[in-house]
Order: structure tokens, then sequence, then C-alpha cells
């Protein structure tokens, strides 16, 4: 295995028809080891990335652009390979004592959902990025219909539609582009695309942001995200949460940084209006929650807000782009670790409201910091990795004399502590007599642990910010 | 890593990871954790008397680590840094042994001793914190971490006294990171320096002043001046123990030496002053001092009334900082840690009263004196001082601090102090007459703990106030001996001083 690119779409695959062919139990374990295998594999092309300091390419079957595929990756692509290994593998851990071997859908449909993840991080054309969006779409679509009741297939149907017409949009954009230029590599068009490019190309750049924005939940398409989130199982919430919505924004940061550059400037502060409308509306949302899982999927339309901030901001200190690179990082482990929390209190108390939590902090203390760390990278408090995201996007914003995006970071977090307080609160509060003795089932141990293991990540790569740039200035 | 690099290390260490294996520990095993508790307690002195001892004799201390590009985490053990820590650290120690006392049987320890030793944690990195980078994240964490205490109880009051207590620190925390990421921008990452490292041309002086504005609100939320000061007084649901944290270990002090370092260290107190800026914090002060004490005067429930008197008090300090000169200077900073010392005896007292009779108004006092002859006398020697009363250590912050207000100029803020030591008089006397003087009732509201012999109630409940009263009185008479709280205050005074002039 001298080289990792092919190897990290490849292996998700093989597990994933592993899993389909021999059954949840035996499929878990060949999942867990190749996202190990697949974890070491990102850690080590990160080093080769961070060393060579540029992008690595890779000719699949020898035929590089333009006949054939390359795949690329840089010190972007790097850290979201990292990323996505490294909050699956908990997830997936998790995912085995919480499914108990009764979930055969899960596993097939997790590979390939890993596998569309990594070859769409890895590709260096618009029209296998296409193709990786739609086999991410359909997994995860596949993930949210699972559970099979009414309501979930309603949300699946819901996310079906909106991820279609996101992925059509795209594909439209595509075709334009072809048409005008006749090439869909990133690297060929870089130079192509100018300010004076036709109007093609300028409605072209516009369906394909537009759709991207809407598969990744902006407001105001985040309509489909609270259903589908909160709907599905809870380690299915997680990885909808925590990564899929990453692969979308990723693709957007990759066209707005290359290829769609000297088009994208004049339209920059309209993704950082709906991004600060998303924080307040979606923290709003949250707020007023009643069912945990409602709660923690609005905090996600939230917290995708900051990600679209950034957007006027990027320029030469790449203050902004740190800041994106930090908070998706942040958000991922945390958001992974709050649902993962959620999906204990749940099962342990039996339902699935704000109210119930009651008292729950002397009875599940592992879940609860699980839910409270992942809460301090939420808030943006220190040390952890959304601090660190969201110091450097309060600093971009005031090196540009952005005051309005200052109060709306700073309120966001404000309103942020509002909604995981509500559920802290509860949480200490001593429960009522008759609550008290309502019968519980108790606590899985590598539930609670895995929730913990992420949330604990979330807060301290916060002390690990210095390898992270570094990593995103690889060839970014 | 050299010998001067980890001590600071050692020193935050020494209370987080016995707090990580405390929250590891079952709920019964009772010995491990006070032994966990008391060895990281005593490591921490020992460590503490070794910087001490290096410091003294000019040595730095100072540890870094990159967070970002040019963003350290860095700590510095100097001379300020150590009046804190050793407060701190001290205070720790007694606080310990007076809530493995309190606790004793009650629910839920184990969160309670880790959150405790987490709080303690928070409090050395911001005595030890080099920027206000290491400042702000030192300051949130001892946010996060009191919430847990301030609702252990998990009764609905309890429920509502956390929430009104963040929502004021997480504001305050807000208005605090807004300032320190414009300072930023605006003058680079710098670290704090005797005689602060900004200089007149650095940026616009509104600008400055509205980031000094935001800065001190900021801390100001912690050291409860008026008018943020409203968390403190619904605070006291929580248990005594935690009490004595909020008010002399921890909280209230944090906010306040968050000021020392911004008057002191960020700005500069010539720059401070050319921009107009102390004048202002002053009256904030003074303020704070009168409308503390006044509201004092109202309360029946005891801890209540401590609270506006912490309210009162800590904003001695402030006034001190904002006193334009060496003398003022150390009277506020002496003040930081007499204040400290006199408070927590109170609180012992007050828990005592209210765990061994259930005493927990001012207005059942009556006769506590003879019942609880140590304890009553600890909260009167607490209370004296509190007052200013001649060999307390009351007395010293208040003769440095008058002095520093006549050199000043401005003797107003000697009124202050006079109205202010009245009507410390008017609220606490009635109190010492009612525990002496009053007959005791019939029967205690709620007594748990009988007297048995000398013992008015456990040991360990005891030991503590007494500890801490003989040291209100060792701090005011020996104010002049090497080693007082007032000679490190006038070492720092002298090591700032000499930048500025």
């Amino acid at each position: 295995m001298t080289d990792p690119l092919p190897w990290l779409i490849l292996l998700p695959l093989l597990w994933a028809t592993g899993a389909f062919l021999l059954g949840p139990a035996r499929g878990a374990r060949l999942a867990l080891a190749g996202t190990a295998v697949q974890l070491w594999l990102a850690f080590a092309l990160a080093a080769k990335v961070s060393s060579a300091g540029t992008a690595l390419h890779h000719p699949v079957g020898g035929w590089g652009a333009p006949l054939g595929i390359d795949l690329a990756a840089d010190g972007l692509a790097a850290l979201l390979l990292i990323l996505t290994q490294f909050v699956a593998l908990p997830l997936f851990l998790y995912a085995r004592a919480y499914f108990a071997g009764k979930s055969p859908a899960f596993w097939p449909l997790a590979g390939f959902l890993l596998a569309g993840m990594n070859a769409l991080f890895l590709s260096a054309d618009l029209f296998n990025l296409y193709v990786t969006l739609e086999l991410v779409g359909l997994a995860a679509v596949g993930l949210v219909a699972m559970g099979g009741g009414a309501q979930q297939l309603a949300a699946a149907l819901r996310y079906l539609f909106a991820t279609l017409v996101g992925s059509g949009l795209y594909l439209l954009g595509v075709a334009l582009i072809y048409g005008v230029f006749g090439t869909v590599s990133i690297t060929a068009l870089t130079p192509l695309v100018t300010a004076d490019a036709p109007p093609a190309v300028w409605f072209a750049a516009g369906l394909m942001l537009a759709g991207l924005m809407a598969k990744t939940a902006l407001f105001p398409f985040h309509y489909w995200l609270p259903p589908a989130h909160g709907g599905a199982p809870a380690p299915v919430s997680a990885l909808l949460s925590a990564l899929v919505v990453k692969a979308s924004f990723y693709l957007i940061l990759r066209l707005w940084l290359h290829p769609f550059a000297p088009l994208t400037q004049v339209a920059a502060w309209l993704p950082a209006l709906l991004g600060g409308a998303a924080i307040l509306w979606g923290s709003w949302q949250a707020i007023r929650a009643e069912r945990l899982k409602e709660l923690v999927a609005w905090s996600t339309v939230a917290q995708l807000g900051y990600l679209f901030l950034i957007f006027p901001l990027l320029g030469a200190d790449r203050l902004a782009l740190h800041a994106g690179g930090m908070q998706v990082v942040a958000h991922g482990l945390a958001k992974a670790a709050m649902f993962a929390a959620v999906g204990v209190l749940i099962q342990v108390t039996g339902r699935d409201a704000v109210a119930d939590v009651a008292g729950v902090a002397a009875r599940l203390p592992v879940t609860l910091f699980a839910f409270g760390l992942a809460g301090i990278t939420l808030m943006g408090l220190p040390p952890s990795g959304g601090f660190l995201a969201k110091w450097m996007l309060i600093d971009a914003a005031l090196l540009r004399g952005r005051w309005d995006m200052v109060v709306v970071i700073l309120a966001g977090g404000l309103l942020a502590a509002v909604y995981v307080f509500r559920v802290l609160r509860q949480a200490f509060l001593l429960p009522s007599s008759g609550e008290r003795r309502r019968v519980e089932r108790r606590p899985v141990a590598t539930l609670e642990w895995t929730a913990f293991a992420l949330a604990a990540a979330s807060v301290l790569v916060g002390l690990r910010g210095m390898e992270i740039l570094r990593l995103l200035e690889a060839g970014t | 890593m050299t010998a001067n690099e980890a001590l600071p290390l050692a020193v935050i260490a020494s209370s987080l990871l016995p707090g990580l294996a405390i929250f590891a520990l079952p709920e019964r095993s009772v010995a491990l954790r006070s032994a966990l508790n008391l060895f990281g307690a005593l490591a921490k002195l020992a460590l503490v008397a070794t910087l001490l001892a290096g410091v003294a004799a000019g040595e730095d201390y100072a540890f870094r680590y990159a967070v970002l590009p040019g963003i350290d985490l860095a700590f510095k053990a100097d001379a300020l840094a150590l009046l804190f820590v050793t407060l701190s650290a001290v205070l720790w120690l007694f606080t310990t042994l007076y809530a493995i006392g309190y606790l004793e049987n009650a629910p839920h320890r184990s969160r309670f001793f880790g959150f405790f030793s987490l709080c303690v944690t928070a409090t050395m990195g911001i005595a030890m914190a080099a920027n206000l980078f290491t400042f702000f994240i030192f300051y949130e964490l001892l946010t996060l971490a009191t919430f847990p205490l301030v609702v252990h109880r998990g009764t609905p009051q309890a429920m509502r006294g956390g929430t009104i207590y963040l929502a004021y620190t997480l504001l305050g925390g807000t208005l605090l990171l807004a300032g320190i990421v414009w300072l930023n921008a605006l003058a680079g990452h710098a670290e704090f320096a005797h005689g602060g490292y900004l200089a007149a041309g650095d940026a616009p002086n509104w600008q400055m002043q509205v980031i000094f504005l935001l800065l001190i609100a900021g801390v100001g939320v912690k050291a409860a001046i008026v008018p943020l000061h409203g968390w403190l007084p619904q605070a006291m649901v929580a248990p005594a123990p935690v009490s004595a944290l909020l008010h002399a270990v921890a909280v209230v002090k944090a906010g306040a030496f968050g000021i020392v370092r911004i008057v002191y260290e960020v700005y500069g107190i010539e720059f401070a002053q050319s921009l107009d800026l102390l004048a202002p914090l002053a009256v904030f002060a003074a303020v704070t001092i009168v409308w503390g004490s006044f509201r004092a005067l109202f309360q029946d429930d005891l801890k209540k009334r401590l609270a506006f008197s912490t309210v009162s008090q800590v904003s001695y300090i402030v006034l001190g900082v904002a006193l334009f000169g060496p003398l003022g200077t150390v009277g506020g900073l002496v003040h930081l840690v007499h204040q400290g010392i006199m408070k927590i005896t109170l609180f012992f007292c007050a828990g005592n009263f209210a765990e061994t009779l259930g005493i927990h108004k001012v207005s059942e006092m009556d006769g506590a004196g003879r019942r609880m002859p140590l304890t009553t006398l600890a909260f009167s020697i607490g209370a004296l001082g509190m007052m200013g009363a001649p060999v307390t250590a009351g007395a010293v912050s208040k003769a440095w601090l008058a002095d520093g207000a006549e050199a000043a100029g401005m003797d107003w803020a000697i009124w202050v102090l006079w109205t202010s030591s009245l009507l410390n008089a008017a609220y606490f006397l009635p109190i010492l007459w009612r525990a002496w003087l009053r007959p005791a009732p019939a029967a205690w509201p709620e007594e748990r703990i009988v007297a048995r012999g000398r013992r008015e109630t456990a040991w360990l409940l005891l030991l503590p106030p007494l500890v801490t009263a003989i040291m209100t009185l060792a701090a005011g008479m020996f104010a002049e001996s090497p080693g007082s709280p007032l000679e490190w205050a006038k070492l720092i005074a002298a090591r700032e001083y000499r930048v500025a002039h």
C-alpha cells in the first residue's frame, strides 16, 4: 500500500460489500477494522501532504487528467479525511453496541457513505464530484429511512428531495461549465474562469453553489435537516450532522477558493448573511425545542452558519480559512459526541424530551460530561477547537471592520449557552419522586464512553491548533 | 523542559490531576478521595513555597505552548501571580478540610470535589496567566467549573441561583472576549508587562477607552462591581464551602485580580491615567463599596448579608487599584489577601451555625455565642476585621487605602472608606450583640450536631475558621514582618512602579 489515496476509497467499499454478505455481526467487525486502517491511512496521507507542502496526485489506473481520473489530496482534503475516519471509528463502536446486531442495513450503507465521502474529498474534477455527491446523498437517505417508522420515512423523503434538487442544480452547472470550457478538471478550469467569463459561467457557478448550499442546509434551505437528523437513530444522526453536511461545505469552499474565485467576490456577502441568519434562527429554534434530538439538530443548523461567515473574510491572511477548517473539525467532533450522548439519555430515560432528563447528572455522569464538553465546543468556550475557530473568526472580522459579524458571532455563542445549559440545568435538577420510581434501562458503557471520547477530543483538539493550521497551509 | 518551566505547570497539575482522579472514584471511597484531596492541596503548598522563595530571590518561572500562530498559552509565576496563588492554595487546603466535614454523608461528593479541584485549577491558571488569551481560557473554565457547585443541591432555588450566575458570568465572558480580540487586533499579541504593554500610538484613544470598558466590564462581573453584582447574593444558595470558594478562594478574587492585571500590566497605570480611565473606575468602586454595605444592612439572611458585604469589600481592591499611586496599590493588593481570609472565616462560621444549629438568619442568632463560643469568636474576629478594627488585617488594608487616597489627592475616597466602615459596623455589630449578649432561645431551629464537652461542633468544621481567624489577626499584628501579605504587596508595587516612574 504505497499510495493511500485509492485505498481510502476502496477499503470502505470492500467492507461495505463484506458487511452486506456476512450480516451485521461480522459486518460490524469488518467495518471497525476497515475504518481503523482508513484512519491510519488518513494520518499517513496528512503527514505526506504536510511534509510535501503541496497537493498529492494519483492518476487512477495510470491514466491521469485530462483523459483519466485524477485523485488529488491537499491539506484541506487530508484534514477532512482524518476528521471523517476519526469520527466514524468511535461512532461505529457506538453503533455496534446501539443496534446490537439488529440493524443489518446500517453497515453496508455506512460503508458506502464513507466511500462516497472519501472519494469526494479526493476527487479533482467536477463530474466525479457529482458522482460522489450522489453516492453520499443516497447512502445518507438510506440511513435515515432505515428506522422504518412513518415519521422517519417522511423525513427521509424530504431529505431525498432536498439532496436530489441540490445535486441536480450542481449537475446542471457542471454541464454548462463543460459546454463553455470543454473540461471539468478543477486544475484546468482555474486559469480559464475569469471575471469577464460569459454569463453562462456565472449562471453555472450560481447554480452549483446554490445546489451545494441546499445540501449543506444553509438557512433558508435548512428545512429538511431537523426532521432528518432529529428522526434518525442516534448513530446515524451523529454521522449525518457531524460529517455529511461537511462534505458539501467542503465542496463549496473548494469551488470558492479555486475555479470560481474571480466570480464569487461580488456575492461573498450573501452566504455570510445567510450564515448569520442561520446562527440566530437555528439557535433560537434549539432554545425552543422540546425534544433532545430536535435541539441538537437545530444546533447543527446554527453551527453550520459559522462556516458561511468566512466567505467575505477570506483573504491573504488566511485567518478565515483557518477558522473555517477549525470549525469543521471542532463541530464534527462535538456534534457526533452530542448526538451520541443524547442517544444514551434517550435510551436510558426511555423518552426524547428535555424535561425528562431531570436528575440524570447523578446517574449518567459520563454521558452528561460528554454532553457538557461537546457543549463547551459549541459555545466556543476555551480551550476547545470551537473557541479557536471563533477567536480567529472574530479576529478576521475585526481586521476588516466587520462589526456586525463580530456581534453575530458573540451572540451565537451566548445563544448556544442557553440551549446547552437548558439541558445541563435540567440534568442537575433533583427528579420528582414520581420520576424517580420510573423503571429505567441501565446504560451501556460502550455508548457512554465513545460519546465521552468524542467530546473530549472536541475540546482537546484546541491544543493541536498549530498542526491543523499547518496542514491547511499545505497546497490549499 | 527545565525546572523553571515545569514548576508553574506542576502548580496547576497538583489540583487538576487529583480532580480528574476524584471524578472517577466511586461515591463510597471516602478515605481515598480525602487523601487525594489533601495530597493535592499539600503538594500545591509545597510547590508554591518553592516558587515564593525563588521569586523573592529574583528567579523567573515561565512556560509557553503555541496554540495558534503568534498566540501562546503562557504561564508566568511573578510576584503578583504568587500573591493570588498563595492565597488560593492556602485557603484551598482549609476549605477542603472544611468541605470534607461539611459534606459528610451528603450525596454526589465525587462530583463536588472533582469540580472543586477544577475551580482551584482554573484559579491557578488565572493567577499565572502571562497574557490575556491565557487569562481568558482559565477565566471561562472557572465559570464552567463553578456552575455544578452552585447548583449542587439540585433544588429549584439552586437552579435559579445557578442560572443567574451563568447569565451574568457568560455575558461578562463574552464582553471580555470581545475586548481581548479587539485589543489583539490593534496592538498585537503581547504579554503582561510591568508598566503595561500598550502605548499612546497603538490606536485611537476612544478605541482604547472602549476596550478598557469591555475588559473591565468582563472581569467586573466576577468582581461583582455594581451594577454587575446581581449574581453574588443569588449564588449564596450553594453549600457553605462553595460560598467560601466564590467569595474568598476563587471567583470574586479572579475578577478583582483581572482588574489588577488589566490596569497595571496591560494598560499600565500611567497610560490608564492619561486616558482618564482611573477616575471613573474609582467612582464605580466607591459606589459599589457604599451600595454593597448599604444593602447588607437590610438582609436578615446571614449568608445574604455576608454576600452583600463581599460586594462592598471586593471593591476596596478595585479602589486601591484605581488610586493613582503606590500607596493605594499596596492597599488594594493587600486587601486581596486580607478580604479573602476574613471573608472565608465568616462563611465557614455561617456554615457552622447552619449545620450545627440550623441558624440561617441574623434574627435567629440570639445566644449562639454561648452554645458555640469558638465559632462565634472566629466570626467576631472576621467581622471586626471587616470593620477595620485595630490589630486585624482589615485595619492594615484600610490604613493603606486611606493613605493612598490622600496621596492621590482623592480625599472623597477617604470619606467613602469611613462611610463604609460605619455601615460595616452597623450590620456586623448587631450580629455580635445578638450572639454574645442575648439569651439563647429554648430550642435551636434545627440542632443537628450535639455539643459534647468542649466540642461545640465537628472538628473539621471548627478548625478551619479558627485557623483563618488567627491568620486575620496575624496579618494585622505582624503586617510589617517579612513574609506578611503586606510586605509581599509592597514588593509587587515596587516592581510595578519601578518601571512606571
